[in-house]
């Protein structure tokens, strides 16, 4: 991976779907050091078609994505798109097939009036989901719900990481919802959208694009190119669709996804061979959920790593250096930018402020999807 | 490394399916895969890529809808955006990478459950520039026929040999959803729709699925003695901006030809390919694309057409099972369809369709108005 951009990420932006994509392409190629021209083939990644109102949104901007006259795919895996975008762009070079491939996630929530949530009332089985008329508030709720009561987990040790979260975003110059002062007692006392959901338990919708560039080891070495990180294993995984069938407690699909992957990358102890992690944050329990599922913390293990400290920025384990989804913004798609372009830029140094204090060598990247059913991961060596 | 297709599942297709769910239909064309392959979906298979796009499917994220029904709950599995042969060419691609074996490629329309497809399709239109317009989508199809008849100086004729030509190959296959005995006159006397097309050119929506089995050549070889080799792949987008789009060609058809045909190493597919099923859902795009494809000359398709070259025992059979004009607009399933027709051709079971001796053909398409994206697969038998 040698290059990567993002646009801001703010509630709503003036910019087209097209102008979004062109925004973060332009500043991938720009920190790349490269020219449309010496891109192969484009891979673009985007969630509900009708968040944007448009059918095919893939090709209706693949212009601003570069596209045009190339190979260009578009991969859709729910929010687990975020990472897995760079899974099809990893194999469009691994392949052999192409030397540099530009990969732009987009994703543009606020055509959607009054509210992105909208959309979501579509994507249920028609017969056995939809006559109930659920929301995604509301199942997550119930999801967080089964992780606390099977841990015995206290909503304030939840609370913590919307808080890291939220305070990691500070330094990040795309961030929707950064705060520097947030409590827990500020969380704790945010609206109620489904208990134990609160408003500041969730992460905010969000138009905004990013994109990456990767290119095989050959160009890199053949152009020189100084800044990079290389990509050692990628893993997906979906799980049935029947999610009611399903202990929500624990995602397993990640941590098949998460086992795919290093096993590709040779890891065996994950807990001690990764040294950083940008798990899918749109929730504050997600965080947890997901780094368990990771393999990087014990079942119901992972509020304690967060109260003591281990996942902060200066700890054993900086988990969301970026600010994640909770403190960045969540345009679902484009948080490749919080996940696999923290990884880029952690592991190449040029994280600014938010550049984990110590020396990082691996890290994982992992998105989550679909009907709370989705893993992809991609683990990240300098 | 090469790649062999190792199982072809396919369902009927047919213009509505009311007995069946679309996870049903997913359902019979992977198990006719699968059996046909000689896989265990939940042991054998390392990827699983479905093909699907949300709107058609009335869905607002249709991947959570694909793994049961294939087999690939709790496995790696995921959506593509396009049409089936952008779904191959992933597949293709994972395989080259070493990292999966044996893969599953899926795609499918459930057209029938479509209730405002013109609406649909409007909303592929540019919402700040084109839509306004207030036209059916379908006369961007016109507008393109047109510009292509005028530059090649095509007799309008040669739509009504094509359609009258699918229409009846639709007849001698089985699965094809529009078969029928119709003639050139019956063509040229149909109601005009979207001028200078008629009724007849425009192929009507289809429900049904197709399932392929990939492998890796070690283990294909495992598989199945005479795999169909998938030679080469390539795919390629055009400006989604009408205005800006080259015309009167297909720029998307010929770009993914020459990258397909380069992998495949053939270098005159005018001699070299021996039958082609071509995305024909508007009548010219059949001409159009055998044009781009280099399987005739410039200004030449037409022509040919009107002396029976691309008829079943012509001298390049193309869309021996009917295309879409005799088999039914099935969409995103619309190359996936054609690959299968294809790799049934090449291990000669192809049935009441047969081409004699085909040991070399391709399968291309199109992703439909309002897009200028496209793809191409070459497939082969043998050496």
């Amino acid at each position: 991976m040698i290059g990567a951009g993002m646009t801001l990420f703010r509630r709503r932006l003036q910019e087209t779907p097209p102008e979004l994509c062109y925004e973060a392409a332009r500043m991938a190629l720009d920190s790349a050091g490269l020219e449309l021209s010496d891109i192969g083939a484009v891979v673009s990644g985007s969630a509900p078609d009708a968040f944007d109102g448009v059918h095919m949104k893939g090709e209706y901007y693949l212009d601003g994505c570069g596209g045009v006259g190339r190979p260009y795919m578009r991969v859709f895996t729910g929010g687990g798109t975020g990472v897995f975008s760079t899974i099809a762009g990893w194999w469009h070079v691994a392949s052999g097939l192409f030397d540099a491939v530009l990969v732009v996630n987009e994703e543009k929530m606020s055509c959607c009036q009054p509210h992105p949530q909208s959309v979501f009332a579509n994507i249920w089985d028609p017969i056995l989901d939809r006559p109930l008329q659920p929301n995604l508030v509301w199942i997550f709720a119930m999801e967080m719900n089964r992780y606390m009561t099977v841990h015995g987990i206290k909503k304030e040790d939840i609370a913590l990481v919307a808080v890291k979260n939220k305070r990691n975003a500070v330094g990040h110059p795309c961030a929707q919802l950064a705060d520097p002062n947030i409590t827990v007692d500020d969380v704790m006392r945010s609206e109620v959208m489904a208990w134990p959901v609160q408003r500041l338990d969730i992460s905010p919708p969000s138009d905004g694009a990013s994109a990456i560039v990767l290119a095989s080891e050959e160009f890199i070495r053949r152009r020189r190119i100084k800044d990079r990180a290389w990509v050692s294993g990628v893993g997906w995984c979906i799980d049935s669709t029947m999610w009611t069938d399903r202990d929500l407690v624990f995602p397993e699909y990640v941590a098949r996804a998460a086992k795919m992957a290093y096993k590709m990358a040779r890891i065996d102890r994950p807990r001690k061979q990764i040294d950083f992690a940008e798990p899918y944050d749109p929730f504050d329990y997600k965080e947890l959920h997901h780094l368990e599922g990771l393999l990087l913390a014990d079942r119901g293990e992972a509020p304690t790593l967060t109260r003591e400290g281990v996942t902060a920025r200066d700890g054993d384990l900086p988990t969301c250096p970026s600010g994640g989804l909770l403190g960045v913004g969540n345009p679902i798609a484009a948080t490749m930018g919080q996940k696999i372009g923290e990884l880029f830029w952690q592991l190449t140094g040029q994280a600014g402020t938010r550049q984990i204090p110590h020396e990082v060598r691996t890290g994982v990247a992992q998105a989550w999807g679909d009907l709370m059913q989705y893993g992809s991961v991609v683990v990240m060596r300098a | 490394m090469r790649v062999g297709i190792i199982g072809v599942g396919m369902t009927a297709f047919r213009p509505s399916t009311p007995e069946y769910s679309w996870k049903e239909l997913m359902f019979e064309a992977a198990a006719r895969a699968y059996a046909d392959a000689g896989v265990d979906p939940r042991t054998q298979v390392d990827s699983f890529v479905t093909c699907a796009e949300d709107y058609y499917e009335g869905f607002g994220i249709f991947d959570e809808f694909v793994p049961d029904q294939l087999g690939a709950a709790l496995r790696p599995t995921c959506t593509v955006s396009g049409d089936g042969l952008h779904g191959l060419a992933s597949a293709f691609m994972q395989i080259q990478t070493g990292l999966v074996s044996v893969a599953v490629v899926e795609a499918h329309s459930k057209a029938s459950d479509i209730v405002t497809l013109e609406g649909v399709l409007e909303h592929g239109l540019d919402p700040i520039w084109t839509k306004p317009l207030g036209a059916h989508p379908y006369v961007l199809a016109g507008l393109e026929a047109d510009a292509f008849l005028r530059a090649t100086r095509t007799p309008r004729r040669a739509l009504d040999a094509v359609v009258s030509k699918n229409r009846r190959n639709g007849l001698r296959n089985v699965r094809a959803a529009y078969g029928a005995d119709v003639d050139e006159a019956q063509v040229a006397s149909s109601p005009e729709a979207f001028s200078p097309l008629r009724r007849l050119d425009v192929s009507a929506p289809a429900d049904g699925c197709v399932v392929l089995v990939l492998a890796s050549e070690a283990a294909a070889r495992r598989f199945r003695a005479e795999p169909v080799w998938l030679r080469g792949i390539g795919w390629s987008s055009e400006s989604p901006s009408i205005g800006t789009r080259e015309g009167p060609g297909a720029g998307y058809a010929r770009d993914a030809a020459a990258m397909a045909y380069r992998l495949a190493r053939i270098r005159r597919p005018a001699q070299e390919v021996q039958v082609a099923e071509v995305d024909d859902r508007f009548s010219f795009k059949e001409l159009q694309h055998l044009e781009a494809l280099g399987l005739a000359k410039a200004g030449d398709a037409g022509r040919r057409a009107l002396k029976g070259d691309w008829a079943l025992d012509g001298r390049l059979p193309v869309n021996p099972s009917g295309g879409s004009l005799g088999g039914g607009n099935v969409f995103e399933a619309t190359g996936l369809r054609g690959t299968a027709e294809v790799a049934l051709q090449l291990r000669g079971e192809a049935d009441g369709h047969q081409v004699d001796g085909a040991r070399v053909g391709i399968a291309q398409a199109w992703r439909f108005v309002p897009t200028a994206t496209g793809a191409v697969a070459v497939l082969g038998v043998g050496r």
